[in-house]
């Protein structure tokens, strides 16, 4: 008798989703699915808005990386403008995009995976939360929220605002740094250094106890997507797009924004309302390719600073070429979080960075515009076509989590094949299943706005569709 | 004093003032620091008496009248602050709210447009009409302005501004009621009308309806107040 096994919703995510997996008669796992079940319009209500008014609508996505939304938007109409924007504005940027990126990696490490990670994959479901770790290691709890407070905290004095900022405007942005603002920040660094330490000091201390998880996680060769500067250096804001195969040779290379489309294609299946991204010479499903920090550190031959130069090479250590297993996602979060905190210091001492020219001005020059950034979860694009006013016709997001989409679920079927035996399975089993979905951080409707407490409702329904067993949390 | 000059008294919230015929009852509680809420009225135009905020409670009438072109007479005792006004003037605000689509997150005037402050200021916390949601176009065909008829309150107060102070009269409301759209010219695009690129519309602009394109992102106060000045100015010449 097939059944059914349906998680749903997937908890400790950005956004909602559920997990379904088929059984077949023998109580092996036939096939299982990780569904994106809610749709939210946002390129299609776009439409004949001003492109000027683009990065803060489209920073309105998501509240944990309106910072991604609002550079790759900017970008985008810029190249409707056909300007370059002046230095120091593209380095406040920079900065407040590392700023995002280090508070959305806390939110992702300390507060979604730490409580599989520090308490276990079968500890107490009811204390497997951030409450949970905080009580247990109350160090690593509050190095977390540090962490994330030093991000936010930098995004607030750059925007005025933690959360959709409106400082990034098509050109640059809208306000210099003032002296007093950046010697704040130069002053919060160490203790950034030294709970980001911790944090790496404590993953590598389990990571090793995790070994069962690390085989069957998502673990599989794929092509890797992602920024990269000329020096072959890692980057989150401008750059190119590098494609390397599961080997480490590079398929594609110095992929422009603009070419972005020409080169990536979406397919579209039936249970998700997330697109399927493939790197379109190979086809979907074989272009397939994943995004994000493990992406980012396969493919950089460097970080670029010292400290976080030192934790790439032990990360490059972790297998011959590129890295397949996508536990070590975790890790690479971890890794892109220091080389956020020397980058951010690094990008304080520019001489030009208090410079008051921060903005440039043009109206329409092109009726089409594309603009990408390393969003915190991997790669984002917008693209955008505007009519001779500036009013926008068509808009296109490609979002970090549609590149994964497919890996997300190559990944929850390969955990199910391993874990479900006999028809058989327990919550830890199925925390399992979602932890996988964890290790990406996807963001699926990018949204923070969850409303009390999610609850994990599992059931296992009969091919006659009777409800054989049902497990609740 | 003049002989012409006739000379009024009337209470306001129960404050003795005096004032001079012809005078507004928002002029003479302003001048005596009592203030009424207003929105289509601006300092240095004329009055339409269109979004009714600043009605007022006069004893003995059971009628509301607007204090922005309801003129004083003697002995007249007027109430500006009542539990009826607080309720007529948030169903107001509600129902400009619900009229068109006023998103202020993502509004070039947050933090600065009269109608979200006047929001504020009555104690408007919910809208419980439902919002029309209604389809409105935006023209950015003019090179330096935009105008964003979802954000539109039918104040009128760039149709006045620009017959009465410019002096070129681009602005005028086309067709009735709740279809009624502030129009350039003939319904021309405002990019092609014949707009003198002033912009004082934009500074009278009580929302973000009207706003200067260079201004997006940034705080996009607004400058109303150049008008009495330059009506002094004038007058003087």
């Amino acid at each position: 008798m097939s059944q059914t096994i349906t998680i749903d919703p997937v908890t400790r995510l950005e956004g909602h989703g559920k997990i379904t997996i088929q059984l077949n008669g023998q109580g092996g796992v036939e096939d299982a699915h990780f569904h994106v079940t809610q749709v939210r319009g946002f390129e299609r209500f776009a439409q004949g808005r001003p492109f000027y008014e683009m990065p803060s609508l489209m920073a309105r996505i998501c509240g944990i990386c309106p910072v991604s939304h609002l550079i790759a938007s900017a970008k985008a109409c810029e190249a409707i403008m056909s300007v370059r924007i002046p230095h120091t504005a593209a380095q406040l940027r920079r900065m407040l995009n590392l700023a995002q990126m280090v508070q959305s990696h806390a939110l992702s490490f300390f507060y979604l995976a730490s409580p599989d990670l520090l308490l276990g994959m079968e500890s107490d479901p009811a204390s497997r939360h951030i409450f949970g770790v905080v009580s247990a290691k109350p160090e690593l709890g509050r190095a977390g929220i540090a962490l994330r407070r030093f991000g936010q905290h930098i995004i607030e004095l750059l925007g005025d605002k933690r959360i959709h900022p409106g400082w990034v405007v098509p050109g640059g942005v809208t306000e210099p740094l003032s002296p007093a603002k950046r010697d704040e920040i130069l002053a919060m660094i160490p203790e950034a250094y030294a709970n980001v330490k911790l944090a790496l000091a404590a993953y590598k201390q389990i990571a090793d106890s995790f070994k069962p998880e690390i085989e069957v996680f998502a673990n599989f060769p794929s092509l890797f997507m992602g920024l990269i500067n000329e020096d072959e250096s890692v980057e989150f804001t401008d750059g190119t797009l590098r494609l390397i195969d599961a080997k480490g040779n590079i398929v594609d290379d110095g992929i422009t924004a603009s070419r972005f489309t020409e080169v990536i294609g979406e397919a579209v299946e039936a249970y998700s309302y997330t697109k399927f991204a493939y790197y379109k010479p190979l086809g979907y499903p074989e272009g397939s390719y994943r995004v994000g920090p493990l992406a980012r550190l396969n493919i950089a031959k460097t970080m670029g600073t010292p400290l976080a130069d030192k934790e790439l090479a032990e990360f490059k250590q972790l297998a011959e070429g590129p890295v397949q297993g996508s536990f070590y996602y975790h890790h690479a979060r971890l890794v892109d979080m220091l080389y956020g905190i020397e980058k951010i210091e690094q990008i304080l001492s520019d001489p030009l960075i208090l410079d008051t020219h921060v903005r440039a001005t043009a109206g329409v020059n092109r009726l089409e515009g594309a603009g990408q950034a390393e969003a915190p979860r991997g790669t984002l694009m917008h693209n955008y076509k505007v009519d001779e006013n500036g009013l926008i016709t068509w808009a296109n997001l490609v979002i970090a989590t549609g590149q994964n989409n497919n890996a997300m679920n190559k990944g929850v079927l390969q955990a199910a094949r391993h874990y479900i035996k006999d028809g058989k399975f327990s919550e830890g089993i199925l925390n399992r299943i979602e932890a996988v979905v964890r290790t990406f951080d996807p963001c699926l409707s990018c949204s923070t706005h969850a409303f009390g407490q999610m609850p994990l409702d599992v059931t296992l329904i009969s091919a006659d569709g009777e409800i054989v067993d049902r497990v609740m949390r | 004093m003049s002989e012409n000059v006739e000379v009024k008294t009337l209470v306001i919230d129960g404050q003795e003032a005096s004032a001079r015929r012809g005078q507004t009852i928002l002029e003479v509680a302003r001048e005596n620091n009592i203030n009424i809420p207003t929105l289509c009225h601006l300092e240095g135009l004329s009055d339409v008496g269109a979004c009714r905020l600043c009605l007022v409670e006069i004893a003995g009438s059971n009628k509301l009248l607007p204090a922005c072109v309801a003129t004083v007479s003697e002995g007249m005792e007027v109430s500006t602050n009542t539990e009826r006004l607080a309720k007529h003037r948030r169903t107001i605000l509600e129902l400009l709210f619900a009229e068109r689509n006023h998103i202020c997150s993502v509004c070039v005037a947050n933090g600065h447009c009269e109608l979200q402050s006047l929001g504020q200021s009555q104690g408007l916390t919910h809208v419980r009409l439902p919002y029309r949601n209604p389809e409105l176009t935006v023209d950015a065909s003019h090179e330096r302005f935009t105008l964003d008829h979802n954000r539109c309150i039918l104040c009128t107060r760039c149709v006045r501004v620009c017959a009465e102070i410019e002096g070129a009269h681009v602005w005028d409301v086309m067709g009735r009621g709740i279809n009624s759209m502030v129009i350039t010219d003939l319904n021309d695009d405002w990019g092609n009308s014949s707009c003198t690129r002033c912009g004082k519309c934009v500074q009278v602009c009580p929302t973000g309806a009207l706003f200067d394109k260079s201004q997006i992102g940034s705080e996009h106060p607004k400058h109303p107040d150049f008008l009495p000045y330059l009506n002094l100015m004038r007058e003087a010449q």
